[in-house]
């Protein structure tokens, strides 16, 4: 006879079925715009496990296809998954060797429909998805939530990004930035989100896609500031704290 | 085994609000174009406006992924329809179908308030309101969403449609003009932007009559 304590946390052969509804191992936040060619993203590359900063080398950028990129924050393990189901999809794709291949829109598409049959499951995939890509000179950037919730914009960004780095976005993007405008951009706002996501680590990559392909960064830091006069002496103006 | 964390929720209220009038020989279906979560606004450009058939408009709001997945499915139907019947399907006719595809999934609802418009067999503007699970009407006029409880006393108030208890039954279609109800329904949503947070950002409306369609946009406050 087993005793209540030890059956806690092991699933014993008459409980109910039992669906994910907790992430361990989180990507933190996604940002990408358009720019004059194409799209730029960046995301950093931390994998953290609760409140644990856990992996450091996490890409959570990939080329899909020919014509896009993919970011997702949230569950690591869940985006790996999606992975694994977007490389058969490319591959049937290419075994039809029409000359056709799958674009961002399609994409698109395809990872909404996967993400809300997970959801009527009431077994998501704890990811939040950016999708970008240039085909055929149009620029198409789009995001899907876990639950399915999906839309199109010119620049988007997940989870803390939606709070901090969107309000910068709407203020400074434009049509028709270029590249180095576009990436001095993207770093502002992580560097934003790197001072105050507690998740976020300082090792990014920034992805771009344009009409001639993917190009992804190796991984690099951003420069950050911390001279403040308030910092060199921070119990001034309360003597005796902490 | 006790649960240590509040469960996941499916549903989400993405917000907006839809508004449809119907007139003698036209109809008006206007939506505003903001997508929200909790507080933060996730896109200001966003239709909730879906053209179902050639006489037929819907505009949603509610929770976007099952609006979505809702539009699909009825689009889906409509082409089989016309595959199958060599013609595009009424409007009553599409009525119909809504409700049936919401009670379908009563007892796991598309969460996605409905007001379809447009034009009856006869020509005449039709206006259908549902629920989430596909209780629905034909009216005069209705609004659905976020922004509905502040929209729907102004149009009772500017639209005094008869009671639909009355015998002989009196036509609840409005008898304002085609411009003077796109007029109404712009004052509408400036009205309920004001007080609504989820609605905002831009109007877009579109004209159904024997002419065609018509879609135009206004703006609206951003804040």
């Amino acid at each position: 006879m087993e005793s209540i304590q030890a059956k806690q946390g092991l699933v014993g052969p008459n409980d109910p079925i039992q669906r994910t509804q907790l992430p361990y191992v989180t990507g933190t936040s996604v940002v990408a715009l358009k720019y004059k060619d194409g799209i730029l993203m960046a995301a950093d590359m931390g994998g953290s496990y609760g409140s644990t900063i856990r992996y450091k080398s996490v890409e959570r950028i990939k080329p899909i296809g020919k014509h896009s990129l993919l970011g997702a924050s949230g569950e690591i393990s869940d985006f790996q998954e999606l992975l694994r189901n977007l490389d058969e999809l490319i591959l049937y794709d290419n075994m039809w060797d029409d000359g056709n291949s799958l674009g961002p829109k399609e994409l698109h598409s395809y990872l909404t429909r996967v993400m809300y049959n997970r959801r009527n499951k009431f077994d998501p995939l704890w990811n939040s998805l950016v999708l970008g890509g240039v085909k055929n000179g149009q620029k198409y950037l789009g995001m899907v939530s876990m639950i399915g919730v999906n839309f199109e914009d010119s620049h988007v960004a997940t989870g803390f990004g939606n709070h901090l780095a969107r309000p910068i976005l709407r203020d400074e993007w434009h049509e028709n930035l270029s590249y180095e405008d576009g990436v001095k951009l993207l770093e502002k706002c992580m560097r934003v989100l790197l001072y105050r996501d507690r998740s976020a680590v300082n090792k990014l990559q920034i992805a771009k896609i344009t009409e001639e392909g993917t190009t992804i960064s190796q991984p690099y830091a951003l420069k950050t500031f911390w001279g403040f006069t308030a910092f060199q002496n921070p119990t001034a103006g309360a003597e005796g704290s902490w | 085994m006790t649960k240590q964390h509040p469960a996941w929720s499916p549903y989400d209220n993405n917000g907006g609000t839809c508004v449809a009038i119907a007139g003698a020989d036209y109809c008006v279906i206007a939506a505003d174009t903001r997508m929200s979560t909790g507080y933060s606004i996730l896109t200001r450009d966003y239709s909730k406006i879906c053209k179902l058939a050639d006489k037929c408009v819907m505009a949603s709001s509610g929770f976007q992924a099952d609006v979505k997945a809702l539009q699909k499915l009825l689009a889906a139907r409509h082409l089989i329809y016309q595959h199958q019947h060599n013609k595009q399907m009424s409007c009553p006719g599409m009525a119909q179908l809504l409700s049936n595809t919401l009670y379908y999934k009563r007892f796991f609802p598309y969460y996605s308030f409905n007001v379809l418009g447009g034009l009856d067999n006869e020509g005449k503007g039709c206006v259908y309101t549902y629920d989430a699970v596909g209780s629905y009407e034909r009216v005069g006029y209705s609004s659905q969403g976020s922004g509905s409880t502040l929209i729907m006393p102004f149009l009772d108030n500017q639209l005094k449609s008869p009671s639909p208890l009355l015998l002989p039954a009196q036509d609840a279609v409005t008898p304002l003009s085609e411009a003077e109800a796109v007029d109404l329904v712009k004052t509408c949503f400036a009205s309920a932007t004001e007080r609504d947070i989820y609605t905002a950002n831009k109007l877009e409306i579109v004209v159904l009559n024997k002419g065609g369609i018509h879609r135009e946009y206004m703006e609206l406050r951003k804040d």
